[in-house]
């Protein structure tokens, strides 16, 4: 067989079928992809439609008031006159969430201070495996071991039964421990190296420059490995409410029975006929679950926008 | 039949606003090998590259003016890209051989281009190895991973890979650079070899390579094309004084 | 001098926080581990659940995980390979690509109780197919979607250019060269991020509450038709799952023996989770070797 080096007039005579060919893989392929890229757009849009769409009726068609929703300290749907005060809710969904990340956010920042400055080896053999497994452990299992090993804890060294906002807050800080250390990680290893020398050779100590030139320099990006971290806590929903006690009113102490937005979803979704009012009400807390993720994702970019300039 | 296998006429190539080459006009004579050289920056690669429009990859990169290659301009908005790049080898500066056997290295283009059946596939493979001198290496582990070679072996199999969907044209990308002295000149070797068959481009910064290998040599700077002729009277006797300082290593 | 004490305080506290995280983390697994493993033997794993008496075991239970987990992966994988390949190779940069970028990472940060809620309202109710294997493979999909666009779109990034170019100089359309000469090379990272998000939907309970639902039929182990009502392998019937169960007999179970069964699943799932875990690393690694046969 001979391979030449074609003349130019004896190029090969099927090229117009070929070419045909290689169009129509082209195309196949791209239809494809845009297919997919399109499914992903339309369900989001549907996941924001049909929950608006259930989530705003009690507003429109039952007359109750967006403000009695926000800020009522009473829930009870089925009651005469029915209560629709979301706030025990918020305030626990808030409350959790918040206090896990002052929890967690300090240990999280500790650790990736350690893994990149301190420790770097044993940091990325043994203490960065650990976090990533932490992340991998499913929310019921810590649910579980909040339940057999929190609530009994708590309930032995604090007044009350040990269920209630700190023990759903302790719960929740392990749980997003992994997404601050990461992100904060990720931002100290890519600070550039000639910032840190500089500062040791004033002779700044560790913690100096650690405190005065680190941290400052890459607050925003551990910012948004918090904003990311309360999220996450926000929007968990079955560690806490196996571990919150679900009462449903604001509580007076840390070690008291509350609720979250979620666990009440959870709770009460299920036992509820589509279509009542109950239930619709029930779809306006996941509404709110919903816009929230809005806000926690417009925070982030404004946060990274930070970051980038 | 013209002397010459393919032309450019006024071709620039922009990255964004930045005008990386300036309306280069060029013959390239059919089975000769080309070389182009200059320092870095001055636009041999990127005009290399825009021969077979890979530049066209680059975000925000933009050619003008007509590269004529078998009665085509290619640079016309209707020409089929693809099937045109199949008459252009490209040879890169590291090898990038694919993440799978060597046989499969060379037999995947053809086999793509409706080569079927186990036994022209053997042929097309054992005489692209052949040309490029692997054979004898690697006939006893043509189903082993090509990354398992060394990188003029690897280099070696590009080239073969690129032979085997027959171009009449190879675009050769600084080929050697990465490579060590022996492999360098097996490469070479090569190259001399090809030329029999291929017209050859080849961008190259080590001058005595340009000087060893190339018919014709072409001195780019800054974007334009200074000076191209024949590669002994560019090492011998340039008409241009920048050719002259650059060859005999007053600057670049 | 104060300074120095300072330096020797803050080192301290950090490498005391890191100690504490290494410790909850051992006192967590080994709580799960020595509470649960005693549970588990071969009736544990295999058998049916009680609700009211002792012995029960969470058979169907695992099963429904393992099978809900194949759905969803069968489901995933081609869709978010689709979007990621789009992301990483057709997407120009304009502002439509801005904004399916802003949808994923909206997408990714739903919480997955409202993506469950999204699967009752759409998937269960609207389309009609009940509380199901399905129903939840889809709710899963989509909570699962965004992480397999990232995966596939960094892993494409990350291959050399020259490949690609490579593909592209062999006259090849751009499609053939991602599918055969890209995504060859981006594969064992792929494979790795899947395994690994596998682990998650493993794991994943809120999300199938009301998709997959609460309970599952009395499963006929022998039938293997899928189009039977009680056949493990229907994928119209309802399932509950490894979570969901124990999630379920935390917070209702009647069984005398529910914490054990709780702690024995638990540990069931965490056991299960760090085989992802490893099997994610062990096979990324034999794969890349393969792949590009270094030793």
């Amino acid at each position: 067989m001979n391979l030449p080096a074609t003349d130019i007039r004896t190029a090969p005579a099927e090229k117009a079928p070929k070419r045909q060919r290689h169009i129509a893989e082209e195309f196949r392929g791209k239809f494809y992809v845009y297919f997919c890229v399109l499914l992903m757009i339309v369900i989001i849009f549907s996941i924001v439609y049909f929950i608006a769409s259930r989530g705003l009726a009690p507003f429109i068609a039952n007359g109750v008031s967006v403000k009695e929703m926000l800020f009522g300290l009473k829930w009870n749907p089925e009651g005469d006159p029915a209560a629709f005060g979301a706030l025990p809710f918020l305030f626990g969904s808030f409350a959790t969430s918040l206090l896990a990340a002052v929890i967690a956010a300090p240990l999280g920042f500790c650790a990736s201070v350690f893994m990149t400055e301190i420790m770097p080896k044993f940091g990325k053999t043994l203490l960065q495996p650990a976090i990533e497994l932490l992340a991998g452990i499913p929310s019921v299992v810590y649910g579980f071991v909040g339940l057999s090993v929190i609530v009994p804890f708590l309930r032995d060294t604090f007044p009350g039964q040990g269920i209630g906002i700190l023990a759903g807050a302790l719960v929740l800080s392990v749980m997003i421990l992994p997404t601050i250390t990461t992100i904060a990680t990720d931002a100290l290893r890519s600070l550039p190296s000639g910032l840190k020398e500089g500062s040791y050779a004033l002779g700044a100590t560790r913690w100096q420059t650690i405190s005065r030139i680190i941290l400052p320099t890459t607050l925003p990006s551990l910012l948004t490995g918090v904003v990311l971290g309360i999220a996450r806590a926000f929007g968990e929903a079955l560690a806490v409410q196996m571990v919150i006690g679900n009462a449903p009113h604001i509580p007076h102490s840390l070690f008291e029975s509350a609720t979250t937005l979620t666990s009440i979803i959870t709770l009460e979704m299920g036992n509820t006929t589509s279509g009542s009012l109950h239930n619709n009400a029930l779809w306006s807390l996941a509404l709110i679950l919903l816009l929230m993720t809005f806000v926690f994702v417009f925070v982030v970019r404004v946060l990274e926008r930070r970051v980038k300039r | 039949m013209s002397k010459h296998a393919f032309y450019t006429k006024d071709l620039s190539v922009y990255y964004g606003e930045k005008q990386a080459v300036k309306k280069i006009s060029m013959e390239f004579p059919a089975r000769e090998v080309v070389a182009l050289i200059g320092p870095s920056g001055c636009g041999k690669s990127t005009f290399l590259r825009s021969l077979n429009r890979m530049n066209d990859l680059i975000p925000g990169a933009r050619i003008e003016g007509e590269v004529w290659i078998e009665g085509r301009n290619i640079c016309d908005p209707g020409t089929d890209v693809v099937s045109l790049r199949q008459r252009i080898g490209m040879v890169w500066q590291r090898p990038n051989p694919f993440h799978k056997s060597i046989y499969e290295n060379v037999a995947f283009g053809p086999r793509y281009h409706g080569i079927r059946g186990k036994k022209a596939l053997d042929e097309i493979v054992e005489e692209c190895l052949r040309k490029t001198a692997l054979w004898d290496e690697v006939k006893d582990r043509l189903h082993q991973s090509a990354l398992a070679l060394s990188g003029g072996q690897q280099q070696r199999l590009c080239i073969a890979r690129s032979l085997a969907v027959r171009p009449s044209i190879l675009l050769m990308d600084e080929p050697a650079s990465a490579l060590d002295p022996v492999s360098t000149s097996k490469i070479e070797e090569l190259i001399a070899e090809l030329k029999k068959e291929y017209s050859i481009v080849i961008v190259t910064h080590n001058m005595q390579q340009a000087a060893r290998i190339s018919d014709k040599t072409a001195f780019f700077f800054l974007g334009d094309l200074i000076e191209y002729d024949d590669t002994q009277k560019m090492f011998t006797n340039p008409s241009k004084k920048s050719t002259d300082d650059y060859i005999s290593g007053r600057f670049g | 001098m104060r300074a120095k004490t300072v330096d020797r305080i803050a080192t301290s506290v950090i490498i005391g926080v890191a100690v504490l995280i290494m410790a909850v983390l051992a006192a967590l697994l080994g709580f799960l581990l020595v509470r649960g493993v005693r549970h588990i033997d071969f009736h544990f794993l295999t058998s049916f659940p009680q609700a009211i008496k002792t012995g029960g075991g969470i058979g169907p239970q695992l099963f429904n995980s393992l099978f809900l987990l194949v759905l969803t992966m069968i489901i995933t994988i081609p869709l978010g390979l689709g979007a990621g390949i789009y992301m990483s190779e057709y997407a120009k940069q304009n502002r439509l690509t801005d904004f399916i970028r802003l949808v994923v990472e909206v997408l990714s940060s739903f919480p997955s109780i409202v993506v469950g809620l999204f699967g009752l309202l759409v998937i269960v109710n609207t389309f009609n197919l009940g509380y199901s294997l399905l129903s939840g493979a889809l709710a899963l999909t989509v909570f699962n979607l965004p992480m397999m666009v990232r995966l596939t779109e960094q892993s494409l990034r990350a291959v050399p250019r020259e490949q690609k170019e490579a593909g592209l100089a062999l006259g090849m359309s751009k499609w053939k060269t991602i599918t055969s000469v890209m995504l060859p090379v981006a594969l064992p990272s792929i494979v790795t991020g899947s395994i690994l998000a596998a682990g998650r939907v493993f794991g994943e309970a809120a999300a199938l509450l009301f998709t997959a639902g609460m309970s599952s039929p009395r499963l006929d182990f022998t039938d293997w038709n899928p189009l039977h009502p009680t056949s493990p392998l229907n994928p119209l019937r309802p399932a509950e799952t490894l979570a969901v169960h124990i999630w379920k007999i935390n917070s209702e179970g009647l069984a005398p023996d529910a914490p054990e069964i709780a702690a024995g699943a638990s540990a069931v799932l965490v056991i299960m989770v760090l085989l992802f875990n490893l099997g994610a690393r062990w096979f990324g690694r034999v794969l890349y070797r393969k792949l590009t046969a270094s030793k």
